[in-house]
């Protein structure tokens, strides 16, 4: 077994420098320190592909004549996107992943498991691990305090087949988080404004870091939040140290063994820091088309909207539902406004049975999917018509997102988008909490 | 190397969305019947007129959103030499190198629709022949380079069978 195989947290040197928690973890892979601008060649501990960039990259490992996987217990093939399948172009595809998944002896997360970065963060990804995946919001398990980032499917293709990427340190932006959240305001409002503040490319290259008494007295669920949406103001990943909360999660879910601390050094150097009260924040929306074109939820009250969704890696954790349950709850939906909830993974979608959330949304006159991406990615799961509105609690809102260009998404949080389904227009979610 | 082509003009934060649809998710297993459609949502008419050899000329932050590797592939499947902008999304521009599709990061500003651009990839310049300017390109990292040059991610695989970025 090479150094590089195993996760090799007994291995792995200390490196006593300034370190941001970037530069700490690509350091310890290195074996070596390492500044920002040095290219790396590093080993990666898990990697991960999706039904929409697994089959490309299965493809070039043929092409390589590389079908194989260096490390198969971490490398996942998540059908998540197209969860079940829509048309028989996709099955063909999931069927590909699945025979890989034999061949290479990968793990495979079919059908009814959820979308690949909340499966990540529950089951898969450690503090100080080195994570690529084929799918652009796969920073969310930065909330680990893993340097976790998005590639195509040949880098992870090629990821699997050998255990190795190449990495450019990043520089870090350190986004420094202090008092609290008010009534309504929620982790979804703080990353929205945030990537208004800094623009879609105000961090590209970069790490974001995020830091502060507000920061560490967040739940994992609203860490995960923030992370996941890094990528949407540019940035490679979008770390948190790990802490008490990062254990107690990993306990959770069975894998305590996978804590270790980990955290930027005192005296590490960021290119830019950003300061958020999280006390001045109010409810956030991102108008189409574009993530960074943000405003209050109370300057875009009055928009009718024809759907909203609820779920996803950004916005479909236990504490999602609940928040969003909780105003649904006793209400309808506005006639006109259709409601789809759609849970992260099995586990959630278990958990929100068992607590009565499931049969609340649809009391409420909501439509609860299966786990998965849903909706999101425009492939099945609630494609707009021409000239609709959507509401969602998803991290993107490109135009032609929902699979049809002629269509409008806005961006809010559970609370936000709740509190729209009702209304049948967009609404500052605070008129409907006590 | 001289890439000569036609420039076709985009605005700001063209989105992977805008270049791969996702309603046409599944052709991600068909890339020639995908190409297509690119660019589709950002202009419609560019698939079906636009010439091998063209130039995509953007502005700011092209690429943004998805990894997809799809989006890089069907432009250069499509027949289009590089792309020019005034910048670009970091996956986006990491996936155009490993397919070999050359990227450069330029001041758009001054080329118009349907510019003659003549890119001189080793010198470092782009002259534009229709309005008589000459512009430099920021410089490739030489890792970039280097697996460009291999024409591709897989190609230097298929070349070197490791990683050979040593500079």
């Amino acid at each position: 077994m090479t150094p590089l195989e195993k996760p090799q947290k007994s291995l792995r040197i200390q490196i006593p420098v300034s370190s941001t928690l970037a530069e700490k973890i690509i350091s310890e892979h290195a074996g070596r320190e390492v500044k920002p601008g040095e290219i790396v060649v590093t080993g990666v501990d898990v990697t991960a592909l999706q039904d929409g960039t697994g089959p490309l990259a299965i493809q070039q490992l043929e092409e390589l004549g590389m079908v194989q996987a260096h490390n198969p217990k971490k490398t996942i093939l998540f059908i998540d996107h197209a969860a079940p399948s829509p048309r028989k172009e996709l099955s063909n595809a999931h069927i590909s992943l699945r025979d890989f998944a034999i061949r290479t002896g990968a793990v495979l997360s079919d059908i009814n498991e959820g979308v690949c970065h909340q499966r990540l963060v529950e089951s898969y990804a450690s503090p100080g691990d080195i994570l690529i995946g084929a799918d652009s919001h796969t920073c969310t398990s930065g909330a680990l305090a893993a340097f976790s980032t998005g590639m195509g499917s040949t880098d992870v293709g090629i990821g699997i087949a050998t255990g190795k990427t190449w990495l450019k340190v990043p520089e870090t932006m350190k986004i420094e988080i202090s008092g609290s959240f008010s009534k309504g305001v929620y982790a979804k409002d703080l990353i929205l404004h945030l990537i208004g503040e800094i623009g879609a490319d105000g961090a590209t290259y970069m790490a974001l870091e995020f830091t502060g008494p507000g920061a560490k007295s967040m739940t994992m669920s609203q860490r995960f939040t923030l992370s996941n949406m890094a990528v949407e103001a540019g940035a490679k990943t979008g770390l948190f140290a790990s802490d008490q909360a990062t254990r107690a999660w990993l306990e959770e879910h069975g894998r305590g063994e996978d804590f270790r601390e980990l955290r930027a050094d005192l005296d590490a150097e960021y290119s830019r820091t950003i300061q958020i009260d999280e006390g001045t924040l109010e409810p956030t929306v991102s108008a189409p088309h574009t993530v960074d074109n943000t405003m209050t939820a109370a300057s875009a009250a009055g928009t009718r909207v024809d759907q909203v969704f609820i779920g996803t890696c950004t916005n479909g954790r236990i504490e999602d539902l609940r928040i969003a349950a909780d105003i649904l709850r006793g209400h309808q939906r506005n006639p006109h406004t259709r409601l789809i909830i759609t849970p992260a993974s099995r586990k959630v979608y278990i958990q929100a049975a068992a607590e009565g959330l499931l049969a609340d949304f649809a009391e409420a006159g909501g439509l609860v999917t299966g786990p998965g991406c849903g909706a999101c990615v425009g492939v099945h799961g609630g494609i707009l018509g021409d000239g609709e509105v959507c509401m969602a609690t998803q991290n993107r809102n490109f135009q032609g997102r929902l699979g049809n260009a002629e269509a409008f998404i806005w961006l809010g949080s559970p609370a936000t988008a709740a509190a729209t389904a009702i209304a049948g227009e967009i609404v500052d979610p605070r008129e409907y909490l006590e | 190397m001289i890439l000569r082509g036609k420039a076709w003009k985009f605005g700001d934060s063209i989105s992977t969305d805008h270049i791969a649809p996702g309603r046409y998710f599944h052709l991600r297993t068909n890339l020639p019947e995908l190409a297509k459609h690119v660019l589709e949502d950002a202009n419609p008419d560019f698939a079906s007129q636009m010439a091998p050899g063209d130039i995509v000329v953007a502005g700011r932050n092209f690429g943004l959103g998805s990894s997809r590797e799809h989006a890089p592939r069907i432009i250069k499947l499509a027949g289009v030499n590089a792309v020019l902008a005034q910048s670009f999304a970091r996956i986006f521009f990491r996936n155009s190198i490993n397919v070999g599709l050359p990227v450069l990061e330029i001041d758009t500003s001054g080329i118009e629709q349907g510019d003659e651009l003549e890119i001189d990839l080793g010198a470092g310049t782009v002259r534009n022949v229709t309005r008589d300017e000459t512009l430099i390109f920021a410089p490739l990292p030489p890792v970039m380079v280097k697996i460009l040059d291999d024409g591709g991610l897989v190609d230097h695989f298929k070349k070197h069978g490791v990683f050979n970025l040593d500079q």
